[in-house]
Order: structure tokens, then sequence, then C-alpha cells
């Protein structure tokens, strides 16, 4: 029965490639059917619709196939992901709805200082697969909060590690599901609280009946069409501009033009020395001090984000657990390397066939974001030609043509509106919004399960019911997902004002919570629970009040902690005047709206709260060291068990009891 | 069986060892995470030739993510040479 099972577990390993290379063809047929029904004189939104739903069925029957009542499958499951294909669902797990949407639209904003994103989500790899991941895998657990147990001391570690995993998960999947719910009631013009639970749904078809082996399988399969959807406009696009199909190699061409079109639009006044930011001047817009914290942050930050590490628990080996990590950053830089090219594209279509354009003849692409309110000229939402004419007319001396300070566009619009200025057929970005909504749901999976996970492995059976038979584990792991998942899609579509900037606080709150502590539980023996605990608390700490002053509590941080308004990186002079904003009759209200002057604004070393965890981590380390040392030194038996973790060959330190 | 001196010893070289790929590894991840971008504004003043890119963009753009990924499977393959140097690889 057992042999059995294995023979077929390993036919299933090695028709994979035979499977998933089918789906991709399967796919791409797809696409080419719609593309036939398009000429044919389908409407546009029925495209829209078989988009999506039949990418989330391909994505819930995998789910539902794969459905497991094995503890091991659920968990990890059964570690046998080989390390190619973990490399792409970590890939999928990893790319959310901001990297897929937001990230080129970042760049088109930023410019070069949008470069420390690129930089800080994929660098963090490296620290992943040299100080943490391989270590974790050997070490047998299922959550990181098993590891931080095992490690010091306990179940008061582990609920440390739980509370620090929540913490940074739970507004980041917050923060995805409502991602689900902007691009499918953009694209399906669907409700926006109906699309946050539709696509609830489509997350835990695929997560609830297979955990972690559900999970893993269907990233695959979501990964597959966020790449495809990513590359093919703007490979298009190349093609057609530039007669080369690698825009990563071509934008390097439409730089030069944005720099030199950006001097003739200072000569003929179609843009201030103000309000003009050249494409790659840095730190316009983060001082070198918070460009290099933010890339610091979102690496350190990578390697303590729980939902990744875990991925790595599933792979056959601690060789393969290195590969892989290998083979995700493959994957992911595929995306992050594209996503400049998006940028500079749309920047020279703004710049030369909008900026500078008689109002009568803009091009028409932009009007379908402009009545969402997206694209705004002369302050008007940019909805026709007649509402832009008359905005602008409104403005004393406005010259007839649009000029740089006319032009307001929300970054979201950049990588879905590029299909339209190539000139693409509709279901080009048909294919977008599927691959947006695969970013967006795979992502949530595994942070939903990385929760999950530790609620039930971690808080139930292992602090409440150690002796919860296999079936009621699984039932309350599941019951769990579901309520969880229930409660952030609940939050979001509440749409909390924070929430695109609490995903950048979670990389923070992650590093300044586990990665001292997980580090130095592997390359210091000494490191003792009293320290770990302490470091912690300490560096977790110290960075949630950072947080939390600056955003929440400016006044009280201004009053009673030094802290000091932040500078513009281009001129040096102060966001805020403290003195004036301090004599405001709100000065002191706690939950300030981001509209008080001094939310955000505020801080010590001028450092941006988004990099609190620059604050936090030498903490967590300092703390960790000093009481490691004045404690006494960790009994052999742990010292034994720390060495076994750092030699992939034998058992693995901790065996679950898995029936 | 290796007796237990023996086995001691082993480990420490292979950890010695590891700790120095270790560092080297976050050496080259330092120098091209956050050392080569401090000298973006000369560095922009050299442009790659044909692409048209000016190098300090490229390095952040692309280039740093390319020596990431490299140094990704190289390091990998170095681990893994060491462990099974020191007789700690797993069975193929």
């Amino acid at each position: 029965m057992a042999t059995e099972a294995s023979a077929k577990s390993s036919d299933f390993i090695k028709n994979l490639g035979k499977m998933y290379g089918t789906y991709t063809g399967g796919f791409i047929a797809f696409i080419l059917l719609l593309a036939v029904m398009e000429q044919m004189g389908v409407p546009n939104k029925i495209l829209g619709y078989l988009f999506v739903f039949f990418t989330l069925a391909v994505y819930a029957i995998i789910g539902v196939m794969t459905r497991t009542a094995e503890v091991s499958e659920y968990y990890v499951a059964g570690r046998r992901v080989p390390a190619f294909y973990n490399g792409m669902a970590t890939g999928a797990d990893w790319m959310s709805a901001a990297s897929f949407v937001g990230m080129a639209g970042t760049l088109f904003l930023l410019g070069y200082d949008g470069l420390a994103w690129v930089l800080g989500w994929t660098g963090g790899f490296v620290l992943v697969s040299i100080l943490i991941g391989p270590y974790l895998r050997k070490f047998g657990a299922y959550t990181v909060p098993d590891f931080l147990s095992f490690r010091y001391g306990g179940n008061f570690a582990r609920a440390l590690g739980v509370i620090v995993l929540v913490c940074c998960s739970f507004t980041y999947v917050t923060a995805q599901i409502y991602g689900t719910g902007l691009i499918a009631s953009r694209f399906l013009g669907m409700n926006f609280e109906i699309a946050v639970f539709a696509g609830l749904v489509g997350i835990l078809l695929c997560a609830m009946l297979g955990g972690m082996r559900a999970v893993t399988w269907t990233q695959i399969a979501q990964y597959v069409v966020l790449i495809i959807a990513y590359l093919t406009p703007i490979v298009i696009l190349s093609t057609k501009k530039y007669g080369i199909p690698f825009p990563e190699l071509t934008y390097g061409q439409a730089i030069a033009e944005i720099t030199a079109r950006e001097q003739q639009m200072l000569a003929t006044g179609l843009a201030t020395v103000a309000n003009l930011k050249p494409h790659i001047q840095p730190f316009i817009n983060y001082s070198p001090l918070n460009f290099f914290a933010i890339i610091m942050c979102m690496m350190v930050g990578t390697a303590s984000l729980p939902h990744i590490l875990m991925r790595y628990f599933t792979t056959p080996s601690v060789r393969e657990a290195r590969q892989s990590v290998a083979w995700s950053l493959l994957f992911i830089f595929l995306l992050y390397f594209s996503a400049p090219a998006y940028a500079a594209f749309s920047k020279l279509e703004v710049y030369t066939n909008i900026i500078g354009r008689d109002l009568t003849s803009i091009r028409p692409w932009l009007f379908n974001w402009g009545e969402l309110g997206l694209i705004q000229i002369c302050g008007k939402n940019a909805a026709n030609i007649d509402a832009i004419v008359a905005a602008c007319k409104a403005i004393a001396g406005h010259p007839g043509v649009v000029r740089l300070q006319d032009f307001v566009i929300n970054t979201d619009v950049i990588v879905l509106s590029t299909p339209e200025i190539a000139g693409l057929p509709y279901v080009i970005s048909g294919l977008v919004a599927a691959g947006g909504l695969a970013a967006a749901l795979s992502t949530a999976d595994g942070l939903l399960l990385a929760i999950a996970n530790a609620l039930s492995h971690d808080v139930y059976y292992k602090m409440i019911d150690p002796n919860a038979p296999t079936m009621r584990r699984l039932t309350v792991a599941r019951a769990l997902l579901v309520v969880v998942a229930v409660i952030a899609a609940a939050t979001a579509a509440t749409k909390p004002a924070d929430i695109l900037a609490m995903v950048g606080w979670a990389f923070s709150l992650a590093m300044a919570g586990n990665f001292p502590a997980l580090v130095m539980g592997v390359w210091w023996k000494r490191t003792t629970a009293t320290g770990a605990i302490c470091g912690i608390i300490a560096g977790f700490g110290l960075c949630l009040f950072y947080l939390v002053t600056t955003r929440y509590f400016p006044g009280a941080g201004v009053a009673y902690f030094g802290m000091t308004s932040l500078t513009n990186p281009l001129t040096g002079l102060p966001l805020v005047d403290i003195a004036k904003a301090m004599a405001l009759p709100n000065a002191m209200e706690s939950f300030p709206t981001l509209a008080h002057p001094m939310a955000n604004k505020v801080g010590w070393f001028d450092l941006n709260n988004i990099a609190c965890g620059l604050l936090g981590t030498p903490l967590g380390f300092a703390v960790i060291y000093v009481v490691s040392l004045l404690g006494k030194e960790p009994s052999k038996e742990m010292q034994a068990y720390v060495d076994d973790i750092r030699k992939p060959r034998g058992r693995t330190v901790l065996e679950e009891r898995t029936t | 069986m290796p007796d237990s001196a023996s086995m001691k010893e082993r480990e420490e070289a292979h950890w010695a060892k590891t700790s120095r790929l270790m560092f080297t590894h976050l050496g080259v991840w330092f120098f091209f995470g956050f050392v080569i971008h401090m000298f973006v504004v000369p560095l922009n003043k050299i442009t790659i030739p044909i692409l048209n890119f000016p190098l300090g963009f490229y390095m952040a753009a692309q280039g740093s993510l390319i020596v990431f990924v490299v140094m990704l499977f190289v390091f990998a393959k170095q681990q893994d040479k060491i462990d099974r140097e020191f007789g700690f690889a797993e069975e193929d």
C-alpha cells in the first residue's frame, strides 16, 4: 500500500514537465482562441470574463485534485517538490499584486530612486540561501515558530514567533485581497466589495483542501500565467518600436530619448525645473540614507518573511533547497528586470504623445482610464476631449497644450494601459488582467497558509492540544484558514487607507522580529534562549514603536521622543514646520489621517518609517549578543543539535508525528 | 564509524569553510547591493555602447540583479562541494 503510493507519487514527479508543458501550451492556445473570437466580434466584456473564469477554474481544479488528508502533505507538500518547480512556486508566492501592477508605476514616478524596490526585492534571496533557508530545511520544521521554539526553549519563543508572523503577514494578505478586488472591479466592472469576496472564494478553493501541497501546484500554474501576461505586451511593444523582442535591451534607447525630451520640455516651457524629475537622476525622491535603508530593509525582510522561508521546507533535500532559491530568483528576475522597461516606454509615450500635444489631439487610450479617475488633466478626470478642454480653459493663461504639471496619472495604469498604448487588441488587456489576478491570488494563498498554519500547528497543536489526532489537526487548520481569510477580506473591503504602505512595513517588522534570532540561532551556538527572547522583544518592539509613533502619534513623537521633521531630499528643507504644526489644535491627536500635517513626516535621523527595521534589527542583534554572553552557555545537547542543522546529511532534527 | 574526536574536527573544518564561503558571498552581495550604487552619479556619465544605458542606472536596474542570480547558482554548487568534501552531503 505504502509502496504503491510512493510509486504513484514518483510517477507524478516524473510527469511534472509533461503536465506543466501541456498546461502552458493549452494556455497559449486559449489566448489564441480568444484572439480569434475577438476578431469575430465577441464583445470585450465577455472576453474579460472568459479569461478570469477560465484561469480561476484551472486553479480551483488543481486545488481540489491535490487535496490531502496527510499532515506532512498539508504542511510541507510531503517534502518532495523539485528545486526547479519550487522556484517557480516561490516566484508566484513572492510576486504580489504590488509587484505586478504597482512596481512599473513606481519606477515611472520615481525614476532611478524607484530602483531601490527592484534591488531590495531581489537581493534578499542571497541572504535566504546563504544564511537561513537551507538550515531551516535541515532542521525539519513545519513553520518558522517551530524553529524558534525548539532552539529557544519552548512555547514562549514560539508565541513570539507567532506574533511576529501574524503582524507581518496579515496586513500583507489584506493588501493582496484588496489588489484582487481592484483588478476584478477594473476589468470586469464588478462592484469592489463583491470582487473582494469573489477573489476570496478563489483563494480558498486553492488552499483549503490541500494546504501547502495544493498551494504549491497551483502557484506553479499561476506563475506561468503571470509571467506570460507580464512579458507579452512589452515584448510586442519593443518589437514594434525597435525591431528587437527584448525590451530589457531596447529600453536603454527609450531612456536616452526620455532624457533628451526632458531637456526639450524644459527649454520650451512644457515643464519647469521644479516639477520635472529627471528619470535617471538619483536621490531626488529619497535621500541617499533612505534609498539604501529601503534596499536593506526589503532585502533582509525577504529573508525573514515566513511565507517565503516556508517554501524551502518543501524540497526533498537541503541541496535542492539551495538550488531552489537560485531558481526562485531567476524566475523573479524575469519580471523585475522587465519592470523598468514598462516604466521607460510609458514615460516616453506620455512625454512625446501627451505632453506638448494640442488638447484636441490627445491620444484616445487615456480616456478609458480618465473615466475611472486614474488619469487627470488640468485637475479633472480626463474622460473625454470636451472635459479636458473645459478644465484647461478654466486655468488662467493655459497655453492650450498639455504641460507636465497638467498631467496626473495613477501608478496602477502604467502596466494596465501598455497594451492600449502599443495598439494591441483587447485580448492582451484581458491577459494582463488574468496575470495580475494570478499574482495577487498566489501571494494571498501563500500568506494565508502561513498564518493559518502558525495558528493551527503552533498555537493549537503545540500549545493547546498536543495529543490532537491527525484528523482534528487538519480540520482545525482548514477552519482557521477560512476564518483568517474571511477576516482579511472583510478588512480589505473597508478599503483601509494605509493598505499599501503596510506591505512595506511588513518587511521591516519581519526583519526586526525574525532575522537576528534566526541567523544567530544557526550561526552562533552560544546564543541562549533568554538572549533570543530579549532580542526579539527589543528589536521588534523598537521597530513597531517607531512605526506606530511616526504614523499614528506624531505629536507625541515630537513632544516626548525628540522626533524631528523628515527633510526633502532635493532641497534639504524640512517637510513640515514642526513648531507651527505643534501649535495646531490637532497636533497631539492620535490615529491621525494621512492629511495630518505630521503623519509619516517625523522621525529620528531623517529615517523614513518604512525602513524602521534598520533601527530594530541592529538592536535585536546587540541584545541577543549581550544577554547571551551574560547567561549560561546552551546545553551540550542543544549545541549538538546546531551542529546537526549545519550538516545536510542525516535525519532532520525535528521529527513530526504525522499519524 | 569515525571516533568522536575526528568527527568534531571534521565538523569544525567543514564549518570554517562554510563560514568563509558565507562571508565571501556576503561581501559580493554587499558590494553589488549597496557599494556600487553609491557611485551612481559618476557611473551615469558612462554610457554603455549600443544599448545606450547610463551605467549607474543599468547596474541598479539589471547589472546587480544578474550578479545575484548567478551568485546563487554558484553558491549552491560551492556549498555542495564543501559538504561532499567532508562527507556531510546528502546521498544523490
